[in-house]
């Protein structure tokens, strides 16, 4: 099944498993959701539980948090990441502190689903890659499903957090084909995931660019050089752990992110790297990330901004290649 | 142009290993600025420059020992033109429409990258780990990462090439070498200088007086010791007797009008090394005294300069410390004299018919007899014992 359509399932199988489910949003329910998520089920779960919510971020999630403080498990959706900015304050005022603040008395089992990410010419103001931001945000939890199987498991397994968690689904990725098993046990949520073995250099990703580091790492293996991937899957917590293993065994590490590169996730996992493996290092830890400009809308310029395949496997060969 | 070449800092020196550069290619440099630093078997020595102007070109890099005199480097002096750049070659004119390649893909620009301190050695860390690991000198290495540096598969290759062997403790090493150089350059000096000694006692009474009283307006930390005393008298007798002053060159005597006494200074761990007090006889004896203080600190800390390797015109040694009484050196080639000094010691005194105790300095001097004689040689005794008879004037 396609990303979109394990997205929708696991939605669905929460609906129908937990009555204190219920889903939030712009247009999700008449028009079955902007990215086609929720399409069918208002039909199938009617408006109690399928509800569409005012143009207000601010307004909608913060209901969530209070349906989640009074005893419900809401998932509110955000249309995108570009807009996600107008709930920041409930986000990390509220959602991210009140158990901190009660002193562990209130918990907010809230799951927001946020699209996000550039490469469908949506121009400057709706091609974002904030999750970085969001990671910076202690209190809750910012997971990247790169796979269908993820988008599946992530949702259902958020479900049962007793803390706020933010699923960022790049948008490229809702037509992306992948096996989900329906009647699996509960995901773990907090490990990255090795993708591909390799001996050589460490490529580290997360959501929408898994799949351009995975082809990166086909084209270097026709080169002769072994890239391993590892798919992040969850930045806060962050698995350092498994970063760090892989490093210690290729003593290179390229990170791969569609953020700017300026204060980017990238930066803190390179941060990680040189603090916690600097003598495993045989090169400098670099960076293949989005061009530093508002995003373009002319396809050319669009792809240009956005990494590129080419350019991880160019800073691969260049950290690899002999220099005699 | 001026080459700027590895130097000879001192009579035993045949070649030295560049440690790294302390200025890079573009950068202006001034007379008496450092620019590099050099390991002798004596010791590190920062290296000065005598030309003003830009450094045009870099011809020997970090780790490389290369002998006296081979050039390390160009200098352009100031007002020099820079050197021409090769023109530009010519486009190549394709002779026909090239087929249209794919576009290599733009990378972001990078930031520049900042020098990094000369003589560092560039490797990355994990190489740098698995040589402290198999102690091999990443200096030794020519790296093939980006930029040139040192990977972890140069320093795997370079374990192949070599039988492991422990790496010598550098300490015992510089020891080693350091006792080699002091015996070749002795055995030269004993070999090449016809020496002749001269001795004499020196009534101190008048020093000792005055530099206790001298003392006593002092803080601690400005108090003068008598062996500044000394080495000033002897520079200011060079006045007397100049000839003293002078090198061997190309067999001859050249004399200098710069005096610079070499003062020799014993290395903990053992050998010796006579860095010059620049000027000595314009110095004051409370310049005397820092520069003194400062000379020995760095001395035994290992980061002499090279001119006060190289630029010693006479050698003053004292070793009364010891409770020698009397010292009769080697001259230290090219230098043509060397002063010793013993201990003071109170002894009986005959002083206007009658016996008296006196505090009483043994100096000798070992001459060069291809330059002087033991007439100048005699005199020039006498006018330290004359000097240190007016301490007041010191």
């Amino acid at each position: 099944m396609t990303y979109r359509e394990a997205a929708r399932a696991a939605i669905r199988k929460a609906l129908r498993e937990d009555p204190r489910v219920f889903l939030m949003g712009e247009d999700v329910g008449g028009y079955g959701g902007a990215f086609a998520v929720s399409l069918g089920l208002l039909e199938e779960f009617g408006p109690e539980r399928i509800r569409d919510a005012p143009l207000s971020e601010s307004a909608f999630v913060g209901a969530g948090i209070g349906a989640a403080l009074g005893g419900m498990r809401p998932i509110v959706e955000i249309m995108t990441v570009n807009f996600s900015m107008l709930a920041m304050d409930q986000i990390l005022n509220n959602a991210a502190t009140l158990r901190h603040m009660s002193g562990g008395q209130f918990n907010v089992p809230l799951v927001v689903r946020v699209a996000t990410g550039g490469g469908r010419q949506m121009a400057a103001q709706h091609s974002h890659s904030l999750e970085g931001w969001y990671a910076h945000i202690p209190g809750i939890k910012v997971l990247t499903p790169a796979t269908a199987a993820d988008a599946y498991g992530m949702l259902l397994a958020a479900l049962h957090e007793p803390d706020p968690v933010f699923i960022f689904e790049h948008a490229t990725l809702y037509p992306l084909e992948g096996e989900v098993d329906e009647a699996a046990q509960l995901i773990d949520i907090v490990h990255a995931s090795v993708t591909r073995k390799g001996k050589d250099v460490t490529l580290i990703t997360y959501g929408g660019t898994l799949g351009k580091t995975m082809q990166a790492a086909d084209r270097l293996a026709q080169e002769g050089i072994e890239a391993e991937v590892i798919d992040l899957r969850s930045l806060r917590p962050l698995d350092t752990p498994t970063i760090l293993a892989s490093v210690a065994k290729t003593h290179r590490a390229i990170v791969v992110d569609e953020g700017w590169r300026t204060g980017s996730f990238s930066a803190e996992i390179s941060a990680q790297i040189v603090e916690n493996a600097f003598d495993d290092l045989d090169a400098p830890v670099a960076r293949v990330c989005s061009a530093e400009v508002p995003m373009p809308y002319a396809k050319h310029l669009e792809t240009a901004a956005l990494p590129k395949v080419e350019e991880i496997v160019s800073a691969a060969r260049e950290m690899i290649s002999r220099h005699d | 142009m001026t080459e700027f070449v590895m130097p000879q800092l001192g009579a035993d020196m045949s070649a030295g290993k560049l440690l790294g550069w302390r200025k890079n290619v573009g950068e202006s440099v001034r007379r008496g600025d450092i620019i590099a630093d050099v390991e002798t078997d004596k010791a590190d020595i920062e290296i000065e420059v005598f030309t003003s102007g830009v450094i045009e070109k870099i011809l020997v890099q970090p780790g490389e020992k290369v002998p006296v005199g081979t050039v390390l480097a160009i200098i352009r002096q100031e007002g020099e033109a820079a050197k021409a750049e090769a023109p530009l070659a010519p486009k190549a004119v394709p002779s026909e429409a090239a087929p249209a390649k794919p576009v290599a893909p733009v990378l972001p620009p990078r930031p520049a990258v900042t020098p990094s301190e000369p003589g560092r050695v560039h490797a990355s860390p994990v190489a740098k780990k698995l040589a402290a690991e198999l102690g091999i000198d990443l200096a030794s290495l020519a790296g093939t990462g980006p930029g040139g540096r040192i990977t972890l598969e140069d320093v795997q290759k370079a374990a192949q090439a070599r039988a492991p062997q422990p790496a010598p403790t550098p300490e015992l090493d510089r020891r080693a070498r350091m006792r080699q150089a002091i015996a070749a350059a002795m055995a030269r000096s004993k070999r090449e200088i016809p020496h002749y000694y001269l001795s004499t006692a020196i009534d101190m009474s008048r020093v000792m007086a005055w530099l206790t009283q001298e003392n006593l307006k002092r803080s601690v930390e400005d108090r003068l010791v008598y062996g500044v005393l000394l080495v000033k008298a002897v520079a200011l007798a060079l006045h007397d007797v100049p000839e003293l002053n002078s090198v061997w060159s190309a067999g001859k005597a050249v004399q200098l009008t710069d005096i610079h006494v070499g003062a020799a200074i014993s290395l903990r761990g053992g050998g010796l090394i006579a860095p010059a007090l620049h000027n000595t006889d314009r110095q004051s004896l409370d310049e005397l005294m820092k520069n003194f203080r400062d000379l020995v600190q760095r001395a035994r800390a290992g980061s002499l300069r090279s001119s006060e390797l190289s630029d010693p015109t006479i050698t003053v040694t004292s070793l009364g410390e010891q409770g020698v009484e009397a010292v009769f050196g080697i001259i230290y080639p090219p230098q043509v004299a060397l002063v010793g000094f013993g201990k003071i010691t109170e002894r009986p005194w005959s002083s206007g018919g009658q016996i008296v105790s006196r505090p009483v300095l043994t100096a000798t001097l070992s001459g060069d007899h291809r330059v002087t004689d033991g007439h100048r040689g005699g005199l020039f005794l006498a006018a330290i014992d004359r000097i240190l008879q007016e301490p007041e004037k010191l």
